[in-house]
């Protein structure tokens, strides 16, 4: 799954913009999360078509990446989380960052996960065989 | 040596003494006539001419020669306050062109060469300085002057243009473009660029050299001396060398001679100008001066690059900067575009400096650890080198301006 990594200035009112220039180009958000550190913030979407989207802002002058990542389905019960990073964990694979979103259709928690490693997540994903989207 | 300059230095001290404010100026200090500058050591006690000599005399106050002798005016900005005027005589305007030519077929330009001007035409001396060179020279001109950067590489394309002049902001802007606008470089016979008009870094010519793929000198020179050509550097690339045209001094801040070989400020002496001769006048670039044979076989005086204008200085928390130390460091890492501000402000009463430099999508900002460690290793590059502390903004692409001139490195809030 390919995420875009926005680059946002720290300046007021840039986040409003290219969400709204988002808006205009009639993006469907699946999921979001902002990342801000203390001189610049890093907002972070999921949507149908990363591609695309990714050239269209690119036109429009927005500094955007794509990023490899992983959206897995959390069991829904207590401890559902921890269960499958525990998982993760002991087959050697560090997040880098992660978020939440819930897909309303199916009322599905899911996660997005970003690990330092692609060779050795796939390898456990390969023999944990964790519910992938 | 010295007799060969004493006579040179000797007639424009004749020249100036027609002059009601020279005569008056040099007369307290005992020299009325050319013969009174027995030495050297005579000639360093006349008195230094600077800018602000310049504006008491506007317009042409300061011309040796009648109007009706003069062909043609140039004049600075006037930025600050009342531009500084200079006129030509035809005599003036063919010197200057053949001292161009001969620096310009020493660089390695030749008559079957297309050169594109791009820099300023009009009253700032860049455009028209190049122009007649080219043509003493016999190389095919392009006068397209600055700016309609789009054009500016179509007709670089369809005219087959061999060498670029332009500041070298410009240059480095240009190359960006180039790169986002469909023609690619093998379509291109650029080879050479002259670069001049703003301090600038080994660092920056590098950079231009790697991305226009071309060979980059520089060149030097301002209005109140003549124009571009004072000084051009030749393939060696071993400081620019200095045309046998002027007598070029190294002062230190109080205005004392320096030897050969510190730094320090750039002062100037036509030799054979008419209209216009300028005595011991204050360029306010730092550079250092040599004197020698160069590998090029050349012998006389040479300058190192300007990488500093006395007014670029910034005096932040007592400590002297200059936006080129913060070019030099953003080339020294190579992490960061060499686009760059320096904004100063203050809090409360205390100084403080933020280095804005552009992020791309090349810069993985998506790993935050990756860019901010980008963003420290910056920070404490500039910090080792300017030994203040600094912050340093990431600002997103192409919104810091770029420059079909002079570039802005520097928004003083204070």
């Amino acid at each position: 799954m390919l995420q875009l990594s926005i680059f946002l200035e720290n300046a007021k009112g840039r986040l409003a913009e290219v969400i709204s220039l988002l808006a205009e180009l009639k993006v469907n958000l699946r999921a979001l999360s902002l990342a801000d550190t203390k001189d610049y913030g890093v907002l972070r979407i999921i949507v149908d078509e990363p591609e695309a989207t990714t050239e269209k802002l690119r036109e429009r002058k927005v500094v955007v990446s794509l990023t490899k990542v992983w959206v897995l389905k959390v069991p829904d019960r207590a401890g559902g989380l921890a269960e499958m990073l525990n998982q993760l964990v002991q087959h050697d694979v560090v997040v880098e960052y992660m978020y939440a979103f819930v897909e309303k259709e199916h009322e599905q928690a899911q996660v997005v996960i970003r690990v330092q490693d692609q060779d050795i997540m796939e390898k456990a994903m390969q023999k944990i065989n964790l519910p992938i989207r | 040596m010295e007799k060969q300059w004493l006579e040179g230095l000797r007639n424009t001290v004749e020249r100036v003494l027609t002059i009601p404010y020279y005569q008056e100026r040099f007369g307290a200090i005992g020299i009325n006539q050319a013969e009174d500058v027995k030495s050297l050591r005579d000639f360093q006690r006349i008195p230094l001419t600077t800018k602000e000599d310049l504006r008491k005399n506007y317009p042409f106050g300061l011309f040796a020669e009648p109007m009706e002798n003069i062909v043609r005016l140039h004049a600075s900005s006037g930025t600050t306050g009342k531009p500084t005027v200079v006129g030509y005589t035809l005599n003036d305007i063919k010197l200057w062109a053949k001292i161009v030519a001969s620096e310009l077929e020493r660089a390695g330009v030749t008559k079957q060469d297309v050169v594109q001007i791009a820099y300023g035409y009009g009253l700032f001396t860049g455009g028209m300085g190049l122009h007649y060179g080219c043509e003493e020279l016999g190389a095919v001109v392009v006068p397209i002057s600055g700016g309609n950067t789009a054009r500016q590489l179509m007709l670089m394309r369809d005219f087959g243009t061999t060498v670029l002049a332009c500041t070298p902001s410009y240059a480095l802007y240009l190359a960006e473009s180039l790169e986002e606008s469909g023609i690619s470089r093998d379509e291109l016979k650029l080879k050479i660029g002259i670069f001049g008009a703003e301090p600038w870094t080994e660092g920056m010519r590098e950079q231009i050299e790697a991305r226009l793929g071309i060979k980059a000198f520089d060149i030097y020179g301002l209005s109140e001396t003549m124009g571009p050509g004072v000084a051009l550097e030749c393939p060696a690339h071993q400081g620019l060398h200095i045309d046998e045209h002027f007598y070029p001094e190294i002062l230190d801040a109080e205005g004392n001679p320096l030897p050969v070989g510190e730094q320090g400020e750039l002062v100037l002496t036509s030799l054979d100008k008419e209209a216009f001769p300028v005595l011991r006048y204050r360029t306010k670039d730092l550079t250092t001066l040599h004197y020698g044979t160069c590998s090029c076989g050349n012998v006389g005086w040479t300058m190192e690059r300007v990488t500093a204008r006395v007014d670029d200085m910034l005096i932040i928390r007592g400590v002297n900067v200059f936006p080129s130390q913060v070019e030099e460091a953003i080339l020294s890492l190579g992490e960061f575009e060499p686009h760059y501000l320096l904004v100063v402000y203050r809090v409360g009463s205390l100084d403080q400096l933020e280095v804005q430099v552009e992020v791309d999508e090349t810069s993985f900002f998506d790993e935050v650890r990756e860019l901010e460690g980008r963003q420290e290793r910056l920070q404490r590059r500039i910090e080792e080198i300017l030994g203040i502390s600094v912050r340093i903004r990431l600002v997103e692409p192409k919104s810091i301006p770029r420059s079909e001139g002079k570039a802005v490195r520097v928004v003083d809030k204070r």
